[in-house]
């Protein structure tokens, strides 16, 4: 089997956001860089389908060379090969991203080696977008499942399942399909450090793309108005005591 | 027209539809065009009425038996079809699992763009609209010029549902609609209730919540013993269920649950913002943390500096003389 996943080299906002001067992106001067959440849940996936079921894993990203560092986590963790396509400093929106991705996809096919299986995440953690995944699936012609939290892969059946409400609904596609997931999937393994070294032997395939214009223009970011929460400090260690009992009184918790 | 589309349970409007609805009202009303709906599956004819107060004046109903269960990509050529037959300027959806996905196939399948999670969104040309980032953290203030209706989704909680003045009197006209196998290839074969009940947490007007600080899974038995005490649940931090202390289901936050309780009370948790886009619907937050500086000690309503293994412990006792 040939499972491909998607991941998305993004930064990693700790307690607060900083915009830049201009406001037309997030300030990543201090931050470090990785994949969502989600994503970290497909590139498990895509490792533990191929321990079972043998065939190989390709990773693939479009973004700025320093994305390596993204491809190279994911080839710790035991995806065989990665490729990335460049998109210079700019960020691309959802249409060309996905155009992008299903060229890489295509490419593979015309070598001979089609994937199985694509994942992606069910949405990216900062633009957000909720889309790319569906449509690569479109510009293939492969069905597509979003937002799986339940995935088995077996005869070429892809059989899903999701959460709606209160209730997991369940889908059945024929591969090959496309699959994005959330986290909660799998509980992504930690890279060792033999699998951080392999990683950094391996090498990564070039590709470029073409951005086209997708019609929505940022005009600014800013950050949303403050939850105004004054903080009120009931002390230290277990002299705070007396006054949670209050607190727990006064927010209606405890009844006496 | 506006074109809202509109999901329902059973012929019960979703509230998620009806904050849609208003946004899509506004968006007609500054546009001076009608308001249509559209709706899939069985019991649509229901929602007719309570959709004519939300000032929709053409409800197109899509109810073949193809359309049983829920199938994006039916749904999406559903919504082409409207809008191929009575021209959109705009179609709106909630910002739902279901809303999103329909409409990205509504952009796919028709190659344009869609923006998801507006919390604003003002006709014209351009079109101007607001929408959400980074999970809530930020908002982006764009334009969007598109060849054909402009698609959106609405984000969850951003516009507070509103009926129109006065009720409009709602016209149903059937979408024509021919499916092919390949738009039915993935549909919802199966609903199946969890074996877990994962409503406790989000339903819970107490919940206590436990991050890294907790130092092990064992550490988290005098929480357990809090909640209990209080009637709540307990949830945690990604730190936790990344350590596999605690099921993926318990996590608060950007990629777990969204909770609303009247108090959270956060435990050795930082108060990274994918932590707080979690938690921020509650009404107080109580942070016990012995770091004084951790971010959260700055967003929360009341703070403790010290170890949770002694506050906690000590406020477990006090609890226990009290309601004994
Ligand atoms: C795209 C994305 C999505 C994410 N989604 C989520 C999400 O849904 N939910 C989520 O929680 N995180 C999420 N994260 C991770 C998030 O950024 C943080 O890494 C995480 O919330 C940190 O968990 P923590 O606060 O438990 O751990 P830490 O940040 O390590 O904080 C531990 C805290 O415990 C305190 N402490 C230590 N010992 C004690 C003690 N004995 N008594 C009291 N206090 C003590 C420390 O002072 C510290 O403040 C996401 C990240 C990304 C990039
Ligand atoms: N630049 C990118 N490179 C690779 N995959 C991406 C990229 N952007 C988005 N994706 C994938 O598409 C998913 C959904 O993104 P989005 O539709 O932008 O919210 C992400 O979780 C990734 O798996």
């Amino acid at each position: 089997m040939r499972v491909m996943v998607c991941i998305k080299r993004v930064p990693l906002v700790g307690g607060k956001v900083v915009l830049s001067p201009d406001g037309k992106e997030v300030d990543t001067k201090f931050l470090g860089f990785g994949i969502s959440p989600h994503e970290e849940c497909a590139v498990e996936e895509a490792v533990r389908l191929v321990e079972r079921n043998g065939g190989s894993s390709t990773v693939v990203t479009l973004g700025p060379q320093s994305a390596v560092e993204q491809l190279q986590f994911a080839m710790s963790l035991g995806i065989d090969e990665a490729i990335l396509i460049d998109s210079g400093d700019e960020e691309w929106g959802p249409m060309s991203t996905a155009a992008a991705l299903a060229s890489a996809v295509s490419e593979k096919v015309a070598e001979g080696a089609a994937p199985d299986l694509l994942l992606l995440g069910n949405e990216a953690p900062d633009s957000g977008d909720y889309q790319v995944g569906i449509r690569v699936a479109t510009a293939l012609g492969w069905p597509c499942v979003t937002g799986v939290k339940e995935l088995d892969v077996s005869d070429g059946t892809a059989v899903a399942r999701r959460e709606h409400g209160s209730e997991m609904e369940m889908f059945s596609v024929s591969l090959p399909a496309v699959v994005t997931v959330k986290e909660g999937l799998n509980l992504p393994r930690y890279p060792s450090l033999p699998g951080r070294l392999r990683a950094k032997g391996k090498k990564i395939d070039q590709m470029k793309a073409e951005r086209m214009a997708e019609g929505l223009t940022t005009l600014q970011l800013r950050l949303p108005a403050e939850d105004g929460r004054e903080t009120e400090l009931l002390g230290t260690g277990v002299d705070a005591v007396p006054r949670l009992i209050e607190v727990l009184r006064e927010t209606g918790v405890l009844a006496r | 027209m506006i074109l809202c589309i509109v999901e329902h349970d059973n012929g019960r409007l979703e509230d998620q539809s009806a904050e849609a609805l208003t946004m899509a009202r506004g968006m007609a009303g500054a546009a001076g065009v009608p308001l249509h709906a559209v709706i899939f599956g069985p019991g649509g004819d229901a929602v007719a009425a309570a959709i004519g107060e939300y000032g929709v004046s053409v409800l197109h109903l899509a109810d073949s038996d193809a359309l049983a269960s829920y199938a994006p990509v039916a749904w999406a050529r559903g919504v082409i079809a409207v809008v191929e037959a009575a021209p959109a300027e705009a179609v709106v959806a909630s910002g739902t699992d279901r809303g999103n996905e329909v409409m990205a196939t509504v952009g796919a399948l028709a190659g344009l763009p869609m923006v998801a999670n507006c919390i604003d969104v003002q006709p014209g040309d351009p079109y101007r609209l607001s929408r959400l980032r980074w999970a809530g953290s930020v908002v982006e203030d764009a334009e969007l010029d598109s060849d054909g209706p402009r698609l959106f989704s609405v984000a969850p909680g951003s516009v507070v549902p509103a009926k129109a003045d006065s009720a409009v009197t709602v016209e149903t006209q059937p979408v024509p609609l021919s499916l092919s196998d390949a738009d039915l290839a993935v549909r919802v074969l199966e609903h199946m209730v969890p074996e877990h009940d994962g409503a406790s947490l989000v339903d819970s007007r107490v919940v206590v919540g436990g991050g890294r600080g907790v130092g092990s899974a064992e550490g988290f038995a005098v929480l357990d013993e809090l909640a209990g005490l209080l009637g709540g649940a307990v949830g945690v931090s990604r730190a936790v269920t990344s350590l596999g202390w605690r099921p993926h289901r318990d996590q608060i936050g950007q990629t777990g649950v969204r909770i609303a309780p009247d108090l959270y009370i956060a435990c050795g948790i930082s108060g990274a913002i994918q932590h707080m886009v979690g938690c921020k619907s509650a009404r107080r937050i109580l942070a016990i943390n012995s770091d004084a500086d951790a971010p959260i000690m700055s967003k929360a309503d009341y703070a403790v500096a010290g170890d949770l293994h002694v506050v906690l412990p000590a406020l477990v006792d006090e609890l226990r003389r009290i309601t004994a």
